[in-house]
C-alpha cells in the first residue's frame, strides 16, 4: 500500500470507531429526556460489558491444546485473591502479569 | 486550588495503573506495527486518532493486507461496538460536561469508560475536569507506549513472552474492583455468562456482536428484578 492508501485506511478505522462512540450522544441528546428504558440499560450495562470485556481478555485461552489455559487459570485465580485481599490495582496487574510471564516462560515450557 | 488543578491532582492516581498497561501494551503494539513492515509514523498515528487498543493490532494486520477501506471501516464498527454501550452509560456523566464532552466522547476508550464510569469524584472535584484529565492522561500514555514502541522497533527486537497478559490482568481486575462496588451482581453474570456462551459458539473472531445482543435481550428480561436489587441500598 502507498502512504496514501494506509492513511485511508487508518482514517476509515477512525470514523468506524468514532461512530460506536458518537452514535448515542446524537440519537439521545437534545431537550427531550432519555427513556427510562435506556436510562436502566446505561445502569445496568456496566457489569455486563466488564464482564464481557473479562472474557475478551481470555478469548485467545485454548483449553484442549498448548498448556490447556493453565497459566492463565493460575493468574486469574491469584489475581482475584490478591486484588480482593489487597484492593490495590497496581499490584494485582503487575503481580498477575509477573507471575503469568513467569508461568509460561519457566514453568510451562 | 485552581479547578483544573484539583481535577489533576484526583485523576491522576486513578490513572496509574492504566499508565503501566498502556505503556507496556502501547510499546508492545508500536514494535508489532514495525515489524509488520510499517512506518513508525503508522502506529503513532492510528494511537492518537483511533484510541482503541484491541483495534489497532487488528488494523496492522490489515495494514499488511490489501486495500480495502471499507472492510477497515466495518471491522471497527463491529470490534468497538461495545462503546455504544460506553456511551449510552455515560450520557448524564458526559452530557454535563459542557465543550469537553467532545473530547471526552471521542477518547471513550474501555479504561476510561470504566474508571469514569466507577470512579468515586469527591464533592469538592469539579466531574467535568476529572472525567477530561482522566481521558487525556489516558491517551497520553497510550501514544508515548506506540511512540516508543515504534522507535525502538526500528532497531532493536524485544522479546518477553506473556507481557500481552497485563491487558487482560487489568481488564479482570476492573471487573473485580466493580464487582466489589456493586450492589447487584446479576449484570456482570449476565455480562460473564453471556460472552463466555457465545465465545464457545461463535468463536474468538466474531463472539463480541452475539454477546452483545444476547446482554441486551437478557437486561431487558431481567429488567425488573435488577432494577429493584440496584434500587435497595447496600446493608
Amino acid at each position: 500500500m502507498t502512504s496514501f492508501q494506509i492513511a485511508l485506511m487508518i482514517a476509515a478505522v477512525a470514523l468506524g470507531t468514532m461512530l460506536t462512540r458518537f452514535l448515542p450522544f446524537f440519537v439521545f441528546s437534545g431537550k427531550k429526556p432519555v427513556p427510562k428504558y435506556v436510562e436502566y440499560l446505561g445502569k445496568a450495562l456496566t457489569g455486563a460489558a466488564l464482564g464481557l470485556l473479562v472474557v475478551y481478555g481470555f478469548k485467545n485461552v485454548n483449553v484442549l491444546a498448548g498448556t490447556h489455559g493453565l497459566p492463565e487459570l493460575i493468574s486469574l485465580v491469584i489475581i482475584v485473591l490478591l486484588h480482593v485481599w489487597k484492593r490495590n490495582m497496581l499490584l494485582s496487574i503487575a503481580a498477575g502479569t509477573g507471575l503469568y510471564m513467569l508461568l509460561v516462560n519457566f514453568v510451562f515450557v | 486550588m485552581n479547578v483544573k488543578l484539583k481535577a489533576l491532582k484526583a485523576a491522576f492516581p486513578r490513572t496509574i495503573p492504566i499508565m503501566t498497561g498502556f505503556l507496556f501494551l502501547g510499546a508492545a503494539y508500536g514494535i508489532y506495527a514495525r515489524t509488520s513492515g510499517l512506518s513508525a509514523a503508522a502506529p503513532i498515528l492510528m494511537a492518537a486518532v483511533v484510541f482503541a487498543g484491541s483495534m489497532e493490532f487488528v488494523a496492522v494486520d490489515m495494514l499488511r493486507g490489501a486495500f480495502d477501506p471499507l472492510n477497515a471501516f466495518l471491522m471497527a464498527i463491529m470490534v468497538n461496538a461495545r462503546h455504544l454501550f460506553y456511551g449510552m452509560a455515560m450520557l448524564d456523566k458526559y452530557g454535563k460536561s459542557g465543550k469537553k464532552r467532545w473530547y471526552l466522547i471521542f477518547g471513550l476508550c474501555d479504561e476510561s469508560f470504566s474508571i469514569n464510569c466507577t470512579a468515586e469524584i469527591p464533592e469538592d472535584v469539579d466531574r467535568g475536569w476529572f472525567y477530561f484529565w482522566v481521558t487525556a492522561l489516558n491517551q497520553l500514555y497510550w501514544v508515548s507506549g506506540a511512540a516508543l514502541g515504534a522507535l525502538a522497533g526500528s532497531f532493536i527486537h524485544i522479546e518477553l513472552p506473556g507481557l500481552d497478559f497485563v491487558m487482560t490482568a487489568l481488564l479482570l481486575v476492573i471487573f473485580v474492583e466493580n464487582w466489589l462496588k456493586e450492589r447487584s451482581h446479576l449484570s456482570s453474570i449476565v455480562g460473564l455468562a453471556a460472552a463466555l456462551v457465545c465465545l464457545l459458539i461463535f468463536g474468538s473472531d466474531s463472539f463480541i456482536i452475539p454477546s452483545m445482543a444476547v446482554i441486551l435481550i437478557l437486561l431487558t428480561m431481567l429488567r425488573k428484578p435488577i432494577e429493584k436489587a440496584m434500587g435497595e441500598t447496600k446493608s
